[in-house]
């Protein structure tokens, strides 16, 4: 129970990323390789708030979730939406490059470094006996969090109108700007959603894994996840996650050492092999 | 004329790199009425209403909106300015649904009487009203076109640009559509640009029409006068001319080149 708990809390962020990833994909066909950098920074800036200045944890993690989303639509308005409509390689590599600077400038910045950082939490090591089992309290917030955050988007990709307009830029997008939706805008407020998202699954994670410049490596298995989701799909994206996180800390528990962190890539080679549109995917393709 | 027209074009020229499209096209939709543009595949007729919309910006000449000039602007300011597109090719939201692609019509509005005129635009197409919950990727071609229309009608445009509404339809859905255009003219006023390949349909619909070829206007007229005028009849008709000179088909060239 613990094991399935744990798994299932390391997939919620793995499925976080994975949503923001896919949520950018599906707008603006970007691969973006920078969605683990961008938790990286939503940590750092609730770790900012909270513990260098002192502000009261609550404020700390809503400012720090929009402020990162800032970060996101700043990266889609000055940095890509230059070259929109370059060739997809270079559209990667400058999210390649936005990361590795990220990464830069944080080891950099006062305060921030290298070190490993502590962002302490009001649920800080919390112990909750359910079902015969110990399960820690940082655990179950993910889970809650995540749970509540899905539920939270899943109303608005369907009952708000920006969320409705995000859909349908994804799906179209000239027929976006002959009903006056206007599209690079609405991509701007993508990337924030996403952003806002990763900061989210940074601030979950800082728990477990502390706060330092290499976190955002997690951002590596938003791929797999998204993949075995059905690449654009974005329950499938959070399912994937939970999926590879599941599968993460069983392989963890009855394979011998080293399985752990293969196992997630040969889910995806499997599910590829028998599924390559992956487990979600949109019951109607877009016509072309 | 002496009111301001809702739509002119001066000497519009517009380009898709190389390819020039337009080139110099000048003409005037006034308010209240239905002008048809009509010409062959490739003539320019779909990027005049792309110039128009803002998605082909000209390289040369003006577009002005009931007086004022669109040219120039984005998207979606022209449609702000009371433009509404129903673009060829049926350019819905596949994976949402009827309704929402009705809704997301309504984007720019703020106003509450979106559900009423949703409704209103239901009774237009009594079909889509069947398939509300349906995803718009579902719908047949011609319900696609059907939705495309209803869209565009959320808007509320002062001037609505139609691009080839009956391709691909039945002929009974044809004269529907023909019939639900007629009423949206009389019922709420609003001016409308027709493309058409269709001349007859055209002709009928439209009080006055342009025909273009390569990229320019070369006839214009009312309904009328064109439906006699030789060459339209012959053209875009179908209408074999009598060899009154004693011509050879092939021999004749049109008047107009
Ligand atoms: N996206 C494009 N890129 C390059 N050239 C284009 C593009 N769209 C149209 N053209 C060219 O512009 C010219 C006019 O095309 P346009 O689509 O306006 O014609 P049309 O009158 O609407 O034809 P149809 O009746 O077939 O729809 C054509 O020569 C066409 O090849
Ligand atoms: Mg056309």
């Amino acid at each position: 129970m613990q094991i399935v708990i744990s798994g299932l809390a390391v997939g919620c962020v793995y499925g976080l990323i994975a949503l923001g990833f896919v949520l950018i994909y599906k707008a603006t066909e970007t691969v973006n390789f920078a969605q683990g950098e961008l938790m990286m920074i939503g940590a750092y800036f609730a770790y900012t708030m909270a513990e260098l200045w002192h502000w009261p944890f609550l404020l700390s993690v809503l400012l720090a979730i929009l402020a990162t989303a800032l970060v996101g639509a700043a990266i889609e308005r000055v940095l890509l939406r230059p070259i929109e409509g370059e060739p997809t390689i270079a559209v990667i590599m400058v999210t390649l490059a936005i990361g590795m600077i990220a990464r830069g400038v944080a080891s950099a910045m006062p305060g921030w470094g290298t070190d490993t950082h502590h962002l302490r939490v009001p649920y800080q090591g919390g112990l909750v006996d359910l079902f015969q089992a110990r399960l820690s309290m940082e655990h179950i917030v993910i889970v809650c969090s995540t749970a509540g955050l899905c539920l939270a988007l899943f109303y608005f990709f369907r009952a708000a109108k920006l969320g409705l307009a995000m859909r349908a830029v994804s799906q179209n997008q000239l027929a976006a700007y002959y009903i006056g939706i206007p599209v690079s805008g609405t991509n701007a407020r993508v990337w924030a959603l996403s952003g806002g998202i990763a900061a989210v699954a940074g601030i979950l994670m800082a728990p477990i894994t502390f706060v330092h410049i290499n976190m955002g490596s997690v951002g590596v298995m938003a791929i797999p996840a998204a993949v075995i989701g059905g690449f654009g799909s974005i329950p499938g994206a959070v399912a994937g996650g939970l999926i590879l996180g599941l599968c993460e800390s069983l392989a963890g528990l009855y394979l011998p050492e080293g399985f752990k962190d293969a196992a997630p890539h040969v889910l995806v080679l499997l599910v590829l092999m028998i599924k390559p549109s992956g487990l979600f995917a949109d019951q109607i393709r877009k016509k072309v | 004329m002496s009111t301001v027209p809702m739509l002119a074009l001066r000497n519009i020229e517009a380009s898709y790199g190389p390819v020039t499209a337009i080139r110099g096209v000048s003409l005037e939709v006034p308010p209240g009425v239905i002008v048809a543009l009509l010409g062959a595949n490739g003539a320019g007729k779909t990027s005049i209403l792309k110039a128009i919309s803002g998605i082909l910006k000209p390289t040369k000449g003006s577009i002005q909106l009931a007086g004022l000039r669109v040219d120039g602007l984005s998207p979606e300011r022209i449609v702000n300015a009371g433009v509404a597109h129903a673009p060829e090719g049926r350019e819905i939201f596949p994976l949402l649904t009827v309704h929402e692609n009705l809704r997301l019509g309504a984007y720019i509005r703020a106003d509450s009487e979106v559900a009423k005129d949703i409704d209103a635009a239901y009774s237009y197409f009594p079909e889509l009203r069947q398939r509300a919950r349906d995803m718009a990727g579902q719908l047949s071609g011609g319900q696609q076109q059907m939705l495309s229309i209803a869209r565009s009608l959320l808007i509320q445009p002062k001037l609505l640009l139609l691009d080839e509404p009956s391709l691909g339809l039945s002929p009974r859905l044809t004269e529907e559509i023909v019939a639900i255009i007629t009423r949206i003219n009389r019922e709420h006023g609003t001016t409308i640009l027709l493309v058409e390949q269709n001349a007859r349909i055209a002709l009928r619909t439209a009080s006055y029409a342009y025909v273009m070829e390569v990229g320019r206007i070369v006839l214009e007229g009312s309904s009328e006068t064109l439906s006699e005028h030789q060459d339209v009849k012959e053209y875009y008709l179908g209408i074999k001319a009598d060899s009154v000179r004693g011509e050879k088909r092939w021999k004749r060239r049109k008047s107009w080149n």
